[in-house]
């Protein structure tokens, strides 16, 4: 798997990224600048990390998805290949229009750092292949505003096509206000774009991929990434 | 050299008056030797420098002579106060690099910034020595939570550091936060940064060459915090609020391209000697880097970038504008350097050079705004030995003395629910303690554990005072804030290298606080020796103090301990069922200055218990040994609040109860449950492995005492009703976002 991870001004979970590329298919990925115009050749998979790019002083993620490197990263994702957002990166993707919606501060008025239980809604697309439908696990959060928010078209649609793809609930699965964390729309914490090539998700998977640290949640994300491109190939 | 004794021509600033002088913070006698030292008056632009130069902030100027006595030296360490932060080894051509400092004027003034900027200004210490942060921590003070004003502080303040820590990109891992009504006009926020650095690449101050070009980096200068550290060297009366004007303003956004162009141009060779810009900002910056290279260095300000128009060679001088650093470049290097700074869209500007005359001449559109001899001022500063009243060593209050007023489990539930002992979990949810993926240990344990880089290696620390011992008997709570660190970073395996200082009192100027003041810093130097534990970096913090109240004396200890192997740590919680739980360390009862004399029976009397540093050392090595054996499964420092609060904080973190023994016959219950005798751990074992654990323990001299057993979902005491961990937990958990959601104190 070829691997790029997009550098903005402000981005602060790039490193975490790609220790959890690295981890899951043995590659070190592409560090790309945001002021760049092309992505490497042969990139399978762009990740737009976690942070706060242009220190989210505008809207989060509105600068950032103004960037050179956007139309790269538009380009990709039109021919088919995969780009993830986290955290600040679902921002991006949500302001660049490659995924619909807003995220808004989050319903409690407050930066959240915790671990948090998501459930995988399907396990069909190239993102969640490493799980199992319905299974539900333990990934930490670390963001002000991630209170997920779309109209009421836009989230019927997301419902009927089923594109999200993890959602906040307790630990058994349930879904119940106490546990979505941060106040989001049908307890949202990720969706995928039309053609599944596209995820943005606020919790940070890269995260929770090594024992040390408490917890290998994650890697299935990353793994089912790298099982999906080696089927494709 | 002789002074230069003709006043530089400065066509618009005032003459100097003894008013000019007062406000500058100078006392006459202070005046009357700048003039001297110069052999004329100074011009305003001058007074402002030796203003910002000499104010106690800078300077030390009242504690210096007492901060000799402690111990800097050790080994492993590669550098010692005097730099922007110390360096300790920690093996395989790798160093720690840390300090903590404090922001509590601002903070009390303007929560969210002066949080924030305390944030940034200690991150900009460590990354100037070329390393890069991968934890925070912090110390925070409050006041009576029922006072007006705390809730405002304590949501502010929590916010501003985690507003600049999570944008900037560092874990905010640990700390403490405490309440008492000594705060109420004057909080604390003392932060600390920790980075790592190769042992060969480690950035210093000092300017070498002349003629080398000196480079302003980062953001632009405005007319934000002029005259900050000048107001952190006062104490407040009832206009602290008209002093917003001079707190700074936090940008974490410039302050992550800053350190990741400041290490890019480290590691392409391109520096000679670089200084942040902190307090007293070009001043204090220019005139360091100078004066520790023996160097004279001539500043043109026409060429420093500026947010702001018309402004003065003053303004400039003074202005604490944040996020900004100055160089001494190699110059084959300046379009190297350049545009990596362009790169990341910050600011670099040559704006003066090193001279051979060490002098610090400031010009600004044309004239000489100030012409100084640049040794003088940093080393002539005044050094005062002030007049100190040693305090009273009060009388040990005896467990007879105190009647317990209610049953032990309704005072345990009752503690865990006060604001001192209660989870800080609303605290530190805000901060991003997971972000760089290293976080092995996450706050609420007994120190935050990181990993280096891969592992194996990693850091415990930790930040340690207890503010009402210091008050009580300032030597022997300035011994025990130290042994409490040295305990923190033993309790989870860690070998202590080192601390830094952070010592915040009350006006220098009362016999009563100096002696306070004096008492830590000697408690402080005897821990320190005992333990092999030296201080390598500190800052002092005075004139805490509102309307003549002063703060609680509250020297806060940060600790750094190295663990080997991060897979042998230990962690507080209960790790199974049918485990033996044992006590180590000796137990007379001490309730003088507990929490359960304050918070259950109502009164703050006694002495404090004392430490015993040989036993300390002792008991500390062998738990150690335990961990690194693997035959402790949990371990827990015993501190505030006593045995039995730190049992329910062991069966808090994972849910599993234990059943206990009663106490020794010898000693009335509530002492033997709730005493803050020092020295002593908790610590599981497998209940096959319990045997052998004592007997080791007796063959190394470590009191050990059988406590009982884990078992369950609740803590039982022989005579007392069961108290559930589950009801427990709410106590502990429940008090903080109550209280910040509005409930009433």
């Amino acid at each position: 798997m070829k691997s790029a991870v997009v550098v903005f001004p402000g981005s602060n979970r790039e490193r975490d990224a790609a220790r959890a590329l690295r981890l899951a298919c043995g590659a070190e990925p592409q560090m790309v600048w945001h002021a760049d115009r092309q992505l490497p050749d042969g990139t399978d998979l762009v990740v737009l990390p976690g942070g706060f790019s242009y220190g989210d002083y505008l809207r989060c993620g509105a600068i950032a998805a103004r960037a050179p490197i956007m139309e790269a990263v538009r380009a990709h994702a039109a021919r088919g290949g995969l780009v993830l957002g986290i955290c600040n990166g679902f921002q991006i993707l949500c302001e660049a229009g490659l995924l619909p919606g807003v995220l808004m501060r989050n319903a409690q008025l407050r930066f959240g750092c915790k671990d948090v239980y998501l459930r995988v809604e399907r396990s069909d697309t190239p993102f969640t292949r490493g799980y199992n439908a319905g299974q539900v696990i333990r990934i930490p959060i670390a963001h002000g505003e991630g209170n997920y928010a779309a109209d009421g078209e836009t989230l019927a649609a997301l419902e009927g096509d089923g594109r999200i793809v993890f959602r906040y609930t307790a630990p058994d699965g349930a879904l119940d206000p106490k546990w979505n964390v941060n106040g989001s729309t049908a307890a949202i914490a990720g969706i995928v774009n039309e053609p599944h090539n596209v995820l943005g998700l606020m919790p940070h998977p890269e995260n929770h991929v090594e024992t040390a640290l408490g917890s290998t949640d994650g890697r299935g994300l990353f793994a089912g990434i790298v099982d999906h491109l080696a089927q494709a190939a | 050299m002789t002074p230069r004794k003709d006043r530089p021509v400065t066509s618009n600033e005032p003459q100097i008056t003894p008013d000019l002088v007062a406000e500058h913070g100078l006392t006459p006698e202070e005046y009357q030797r700048i003039h001297e030292l110069i052999g004329r008056e100074p011009t305003l632009t001058e007074l402002g420098i030796f203003s910002a130069m000499w104010n106690e902030h800078c300077s030390y100027k009242s504690s210096k002579v007492h901060l000799r006595a402690l111990p800097t030296d050790a080994p492993w360490v590669i550098q010692g106060p005097g730099e922007n932060a110390g360096v300790v080894s920690i093996g395989q051509g790798l160093a720690v690099v840390f300090k903590m400092e404090s922001h509590n004027h601002p903070s009390y003034i303007e929560p969210y910034q002066g949080a924030a900027t305390g944030v940034g200004g200690i991150l900009r210490d460590v990354f100037t020595m070329g390393a890069r942060p991968i934890a925070c921590l912090n110390a925070l003070r409050f006041g009576d939570p029922a006072h007006p004003k705390t809730r405002h502080l304590v949501a502010g303040v929590v916010a501003g550091i985690g507003g600049y820590g999570n944008s900037f990109g560092v874990p905010t891992v640990g700390g403490s936060v405490g309440f008492h009504t000594r705060y109420d006009g004057n909080c604390l926020v003392n932060a600390m940064a920790v980075g790592i650095v190769e042992t060969g690449k480690i950035f210093y101050a000092k300017a070498t060459g002349v003629g080398k070009p000196v480079v302003y980096l980062g953001s632009k200068t405005g007319r934000d915090g002029i005259h900050g550290a000048t107001m952190a060297s006062a104490e407040f009366g009832a206009d602290a609020e008209e002093k917003r004007p001079t707190v700074q303003v936090g940008d974490p956004f410039s302050e992550k391209l800053l350190l990741e162009a400041c290490l890019e141009i480290m590691a392409n060779d391109c520096v000679i000697a670089i200084q942040d810009m902190g307090a007293a900002g070009l001043t204090c910056s220019a005139v360091e880097m100078g004066a520790k290279g023996d160097l004279g260095i001539a500043l043109d300000l026409d060429k420093v970038p500026c947010r702001e128009s018309e402004m003065s060679a003053y303004e400039m001088m003074l202005s604490e504008s944040q996020e900004r650093m100055l160089m001494v470049l190699r110059p084959e290097k300046e379009a190297e350097a350049e545009a990596i700074f362009r790169k990341w869209g910050l600011d670099f500007a040559v704006v003066g050079k090193t001279t051979a005359d060490r002098r610090f001449v400031v010009t600004h559109g044309g004239e000489v705004m100030a012409d100084l001899p640049i040794k003088e001022l940093g080393d002539q500063a005044p050094v005062y030995h002030r007049a100190f009243d040693e305090t009273q060593r009060p009388v040990p209050l005896l467990p007879t003395e105190v009647v317990p007023p209610m049953t032990l489990a309704d005072a345990l539930e009752k503690l865990l629910g006060t604001p001192d002992l209660c989870s800080k979990r609303w605290v530190w949810e805000q901060y991003d303690h997971l972000i760089l993926g290293n976080t092995i240990q996450r706050p609420g344990g007994d120190a935050a554990v990181v990993r280096i880089d891969e592992g194996p290696k990693g850091l415990a620390l930790t930040t340690d005072v207890t503010p009402r011992y210091c008050e009580a008997d300032p030597f022997e709570g300035g011994k025990q804030a130290v042994a409490e660190a040295w305990r923190n970073l033993s309790a989870v395996g860690a070998r202590p290298l080192a601390v830094t200082d952070n010592l915040n009192f009350g006006n220098p100027e009362r016999p009563e606080i100096m002696g306070q003041l004096v008492g830590c810093i000697r408690g402080i130097a005897e821990a320190c020796r005992a333990l092999d534990f030296p201080v390598v970096s500190g800052n002092v913090s005075l004139y805490n103090e509102t309307n003549g109240r002063a703060i609680l004396p509250t020297p806060t200890i940060g600790g750094v301990g190295l663990l080997e192997d991060i897979a042998h740590s230990a962690t507080i919680g209960f790790q199974a069922e049918g485990e033996s739980l044992l006590l180590l360390g000796e137990t007379q009862g001490w309730l003088g200055q507990s929490l359960y004399l304050r918070d259950i029976c109502g009164a703050e009397e006694g002495a404090p218990p004392p430490v015993d540093l040989a036993a300390e050392r002792r008991i500390g090595d062998f738990v150690r040994g335990l961990i690194r054996d693997r035959q402790a499964t949990a371990v827990h420092d015993v501190s505030d609040g006593g045995v039995l609060v730190a049992i329910a904080e062991m069966a808090m973190a994972t849910g599993i109860g234990a059943r206990l023994y009663g106490s020794p016959v010898m000693m009335l219950p509530h002492a033997f449950w709730f005493g803050e005798d020092q020295g002593r751990y908790l610590i599981t074992a497998g209940s096959e492995q319990s045997d052998a654990v004592i007997a080791k323990a007796r063959a190394a001299g470590v009191p050990v005492r059988r406590l009982g057993q884990t078992a369950g979902d609740a803590l039982t005491l022989p005579g007392e009703r069961p108290m559930l961990v589950k009801i427990l937990s709410e106590r502990f958990e429940g008090w903080l976002p109550a209280y910040m959601a509005g409930q009433p104190a």
